[in-house]
């Protein structure tokens, strides 16, 4: 390998609690999509569900895009996908979409577990070999990191804020449980409420 | 591109296409996603060449759905072109435009249906208006050229005036079957 991740999840020393929160930094920097399940609670617990970000419960395979087309529509912010590495294998292709574009106001951060946390925590294709940071690469990306240890976390937290294409990190954690935090579930209210906040009208 | 050719033709060069164009772009649709297909391509070539929209192409459909999902929550207007095999593709995330309430408009290049001679298109063109209308997507049916400016025009209004789901199709008795 040509980079410092794992593929080898129980390699793993990072905890999502302390880990996500510090990669993303200032919040209120980024207009927010993120995945289900495990970075949508990562999220909605540092934002305190806040009105900036929209949260999946469903539509697994979706977050990448929609942050895409949130970034086409809106180019003076920076938006900003938190997403785990079932979800964004789930259309992977969407790195290809995005790379040919290039959006510089679009950051991915793919909270990788290795492991389906939903559902059992069976070991998911990164565990098993399945290397994003590459495929990222191989899209056509060009600003890629992978984050396995505390020290590279400060480093990443401006590299996804700075870059001038769109950026995606590649964030190595343990397979243990996100924040517990109950969030807005109705999308027709998330969609209103983030809507209102960005627009002035739901 | 394809050629096109069959008993039921259309006009030997059908303005609607530039027409259709240049009524999206009236409403203010800034966002073209596609999976290429020859049935759509005067919008994707027009989309392409117009530096103030975003042109997008697809790896698969889906794709197109998340992505105006997207669109909406920044205030913009989107549209998905697609052939019908590729709205097979797009079932689990119109999920999301249902219960999100999304208006999300998507124009459709029939297969599988009048005249069609590939058997691999017929189950998705013949399931497409009921796959579709369970998943609370209203469908537009279009079979002459004079009536593809009207109807979109009607599509418009229905997705971002009343916040629907809605689906043009374009029909095979519109832009002809593919010879086989």
């Amino acid at each position: 390998m040509n980079h410092p991740g794992s593929n080898h999840t129980d390699d793993h020393t990072l905890d999502r609690v302390q880990a996500v929160p510090a990669l993303i930094g200032r919040h209120e920097d980024f207009l927010i999509v993120t995945g289900l399940a495990g970075t949508a609670k990562d999220v909605a617990a540092l934002t305190d569900d806040g009105d900036h970000i929209y949260t999946l419960a469903g539509a697994m395979g979706a977050a990448a895009m929609m942050g895409f087309g949130l970034a086409l529509a809106q180019t003076e912010r920076r938006v900003l996908v938190v997403t785990g590495d079932g979800e964004l294998l789930m259309n992977i292709g969407a790195l290809a979409t995005i790379a040919v574009v290039n959006p510089a106001n679009l950051s991915i951060i793919c909270v990788d577990n290795g492991h389906y946390g939903e559902t059992g925590y069976q070991k998911s294709h990164t565990s098993l070999g399945v290397d994003l940071e590459k495929m990222a690469i191989g899209a056509g990306i060009n600003a890629t990191r992978t984050i396995t240890r505390e020290d590279q976390i400060a480093d990443a937290s401006t590299f996804i804020r700075e870059t001038n294409g769109t950026a995606f990190a590649c964030l190595q954690v343990k397979a243990t449980n996100p924040p517990s935090y109950r969030r807005l579930l109705d999308p027709a209210a998330c969609r209103g409420r983030f809507r209102s906040a960005l627009l002035g009208r739901p | 591109m394809s050629s096109t050719s069959s008993s039921t033709s259309s006009s030997p060069d059908p303005r609607w296409p530039d027409e259709l164009y240049a009524l999206l772009r009236e409403h203010g649709v800034t966002q073209f996603a596609y999976v290429p297909d020859a049935g759509h391509t005067t919008l994707i070539d027009r989309s392409l060449a117009d530096p103030d929209v975003n042109s997008i192409a697809l790896t698969t459909e889906e794709e197109g759905v998340a992505m105006l999902a997207g669109a909406d929550l920044g205030g913009a207007r989107g549209v998905l072109l697609m052939q019908s095999s590729g709205a097979g593709n797009c079932i689990n995330i119109l999920s999301m435009i249902k219960a999100g309430r999304f208006p999300f408009l998507t124009l459709i290049s029939m297969r599988g249906d009048f005249g069609e001679g590939n058997p691999w298109q017929m189950p998705m063109g013949q399931a497409l208006r009921p796959v579709l209308a369970a998943m609370g997507v209203i469908c537009i049916d279009v079979d002459s050229p004079e009536a593809v400016v009207p109807s979109v025009e009607g599509a418009l209004t229905m997705t971002f005036k009343a916040g629907n789901a809605v689906a043009v199709l374009l029909t095979q008795k519109l832009i002809g079957a593919k010879a086989f």
